[in-house]
C-alpha cells in the first residue's frame, strides 16, 4: 500500500486538534512538579489554576489556550516510505489546518505581516511552515505540529568564542528576566537554546531544542546534558515564578542542541516554549495504519548527524 | 494545592458595585457572574478615534466590565457563535485609550494580560472608581471559556473581524482573576517586580563582560559597541 494524500490529511487534522487541546504528559508532569516545590504562593495559584486548566480544555474538548499560537509542521520522511507526491502531502497539510482553524476552533491567528489581511485560516504566504528531515532505514512519515505562541521570550545574540559558557549565562539571564517579568513569557517554560551554526541554524536550533524535545530528555554529548542542568537550575534561581510573581517556577526544563559554526563566532538563541506547550506526531507508516504520540523524537542520531563526518 | 485555598477570593455580580470594588485588594482572586464585554484598539478607535456611538448606547447598567480578548471563536452553519477558548491580551497597548474610555462608559473593571503601568491606576483608574484585575497564567483559555456560558451580542463582527469585535458575553463563574490595582492605586505586579529585582544584579556576578557591547544599551549616541 501506498501512504496518500488522504492518510496525510487525517493524521495532520487529527495532532491539529490534539495539541491545541491536550497538554503533552511530559510537560505535565513537569509543571507538577514544579507546582509541588513552589513557595511562591501567588505563583503556586498560578500553576494550581493551569493545571485546572489543563484538566477544563480535555474535558470540554476545547483550546487550553485561546492564543492557538502558529500552527505549523515538522515532517520526517523514511527513506523507504512508499509515497508518490511530495506536492500532495503538503497541499494535505494546508488543507488539514483550514479544517482545524475552523472545527477546533483555532484562532485565525495568521495575518500579512504588512496589510494585516487573513484568510480566517491560518494559511498564507509562506505559512504554515513546514520544515523537512529524513531518516534512514524507515518506511514511515512522522508529522509533527508544533503550535507555539508567544510574541515575547525568544531572542538572538552573536557571541564569541571569548564570552564562552559566561557570555551564554548573561544572554539567557538576560532574557529570561526581560521577558518573565509580567510572565510576559507566559512561563515556566521549556527553554530551548541554540549554539553555533549560521545565524539562521541557530535560530532554528533553539526553536526546535525547545518545541521538539520532551521534559527530562537529554543531549547525548554529557558536557552539553550537564549544561542543559546547569542553565535550568540558573532560570530557576531568578527568584521569579509564573506570572513574574515572586518564586523559583521558571524553566521545566532546558534543551540545548548545537551546530558547528564559524570559528570567530558563537551564534546563540533562546527560545521559551509556554504554559500552553502544544505538540503532538502522528506516524504514518507504509501500511497505512497511523499511531500518534507527543514525543516529536525529532533529533535522532542522523538528524544530528552523529558520528558522520 | 493549600497555597491556592487560602486566597482571599470574591465572587461578584455585574455590574460590579462601588462597594463590592472597595473590597479588592492586590493578590485576591475574583470570579464574576453576568455581562463581560470586550474592547481593544479596533473598539476604542472606531468610538474615541473615530467618534463613532456606542452600539448601546447606556452600556454600564448592562455591564462595566471590559475584557481585553480575543476568543477562539467561529460561526457555526446554522448561525450560533462557538466560543472555545476565551484568552486576555496584553493590556500596556491600551493605556492610552483608558481614560476617555472610563469617562464615556462608566467602566469599573478592566481585565486583561499583564496590567497596566502603575501610574495609570493611580492618576486614570483609581479616582475613576476602578480596577484591574488580571487573567491568570495566562494561559487559562479553556477555563474562561468554560466561564463563558453565552453570547448575547455581537458588534461589528463583519467590520472588524473576531479578534476585534465587541462582543457580549453572559458569564457565570468566570475566572479564576487576579487584582493588580486597588483603589488606592496600588499594583501587585510592581510590587512583585520591585521584590525581584533587589536580587537580579548579583546573579550576574562573576559573569565575565561581554567581548561586544550592544549599541543602544546606552543613552549615550556617541558610544561605541566594541
Ligand atoms: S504565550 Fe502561550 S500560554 Fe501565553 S497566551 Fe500565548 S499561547 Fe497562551
Amino acid at each position: 500500500m501506498t501512504i496518500t494524500a488522504d492518510h496525510i490529511e487525517e493524521a495532520a487534522y487529527h495532532i491539529m486538534k490534539k495539541a491545541a487541546i491536550d497538554i503533552p504528559d511530559d510537560y505535565l508532569t513537569g509543571i507538577e512538579a514544579m507546582a509541588d516545590k513552589e513557595t511562591g504562593d501567588l505563583s503556586a495559584f498560578v500553576l494550581s489554576a493551569m493545571l485546572d486548566n489543563y484538566r477544563a480544555a480535555t474535558e470540554d474538548r476545547r483550546p487550553m489556550c485561546a492564543d492557538t499560537g502558529l500552527p505549523r509542521y515538522y515532517v520526517k520522511i523514511g527513506d523507504n516510505a512508499d509515497m508518490k507526491s511530495m506536492v500532495a502531502l503538503d497541499a494535505a497539510l494546508r488543507k488539514a489546518t483550514a479544517n482545524a482553524t475552523h472545527d477546533v476552533p483555532l484562532r485565525p491567528n495568521r495575518v500579512h505581516p504588512l496589510w494585516r489581511t487573513e484568510h480566517n485560516n491560518n494559511l498564507g504566504i509562506n505559512a504554515p511552515e513546514v520544515e523537512w528531515s529524513f531518516e534512514p532505514d524507515a518506511d514511515w512519515i512522522d508529522i509533527t505540529t508544533v503550535h507555539k505562541g508567544g510574541l515575547f521570550g525568544s531572542d538572538y545574540r552573536m557571541l564569541f568564542p571569548g564570552d564562552g559558557i559566561d557570555g551564554i549565562k548573561r544572554f539567557l539571564l538576560d532574557t529570561l528576566i526581560a521577558f518573565g517579568k509580567r510572565g510576559l513569557a507566559c512561563q515556566p517554560a521549556i527553554v530551548g537554546v541554540g549554539i553555533g551554526g549560521s545565524k539562521d541554524t541557530c535560530m532554528q536550533l533553539g526553536k526546535q531544542a525547545a518545541c521538539l524535545r520532551v521534559v527530562g530528555d537529554r543531549n547525548p554529548d554529557p558536557e552539553i546534558a550537564k549544561l542543559e542542568h546547569e542553565f535550568k537550575e540558573l532560570g530557576n534561581s531568578i527568584g521569579m515564578g509564573a506570572m513574574g510573581f515572586v518564586g523559583s517556577s521558571m524553566v521545566v526544563d532546558c534543551h540545548i542542541e548545537v551546530g558547528y559554526t564559524h570559528t570567530g563566532g558563537m551564534p546563540v538563541s533562546v527560545h521559551t516554549f509556554c504554559l500552553s506547550s502544544r505538540r503532538a506526531t502522528a506516524r504514518i507508516h507504509s501500511s497505512g495504519e497511523i499511531t500518534y504520540r507527543t514525543d516529536p523524537r525529532w533529533f535522532t542520531p542522523y538528524m544530528r548527524r552523529e558520528g558522520i563526518t | 494545592m493549600s497555597q491556592a485555598a487560602t486566597r482571599n477570593t470574591h465572587h461578584l455580580k455585574v455590574p460590579v458595585s462601588a462597594s463590592d470594588i472597595a473590597k479588592l485588594k492586590p493578590g485576591d482572586i475574583v470570579y464574576l457572574e453576568g455581562v463581560v464585554y470586550t474592547a481593544r484598539e479596533g473598539v476604542y478607535d472606531r468610538v474615541l478615534g473615530k467618534g463613532q456611538s456606542l452600539p448601546i448606547p447606556d452600556l454600564a447598567p448592562i455591564s462595566n466590565v471590559n475584557f481585553h480578548c480575543s476568543p477562539a471563536a467561529s460561526q457555526s452553519d446554522e448561525g450560533s457563535y462557538i466560543i472555545g477558548g476565551v484568552t486576555a491580551t496584553a493590556s500596556f497597548r491600551f493605556s492610552k485609550w483608558m481614560e476617555s474610555w472610563l469617562d464615556l462608559t462608566g467602566t469599573k473593571i478592566v481585565i486583561g494580560k499583564g496590567g497596566m503601568p502603575k501610574d495609570d491606576y493611580a492618576n486614570i483608574l483609581a479616582p475613576r472608581g476602578a480596577v484591574y484585575l488580571t487573567t491568570v497564567g495566562y494561559g487559562t483559555g479553556a477555563l474562561l471559556g468554560r466561564g463563558v456560558v453565552g453570547v448575547r451580542d455581537v458588534f461589528w463582527l463583519d467590520d472588524l473581524g473576531i479578534a476585534q469585535a465587541m462582543w457580549m458575553f453572559d458569564v457565570k463563574a468566570f475566572g479564576p482573576f487576579i487584582v493588580d490595582s486597588d483603589l488606592e492605586g496600588n499594583s501587585l505586579f510592581a510590587q512583585h517586580n520591585d521584590a525581584i529585582a533587589d536580587h537580579i544584579n548579583s546573579l550576574y556576578d562573576g559573569l565575565k563582560p561581554p567581548a561586544l557591547s550592544r549599541y543602544g544599551e546606552t543613552d549615550d549616541r556617541k558610544d561605541e559597541v566594541m
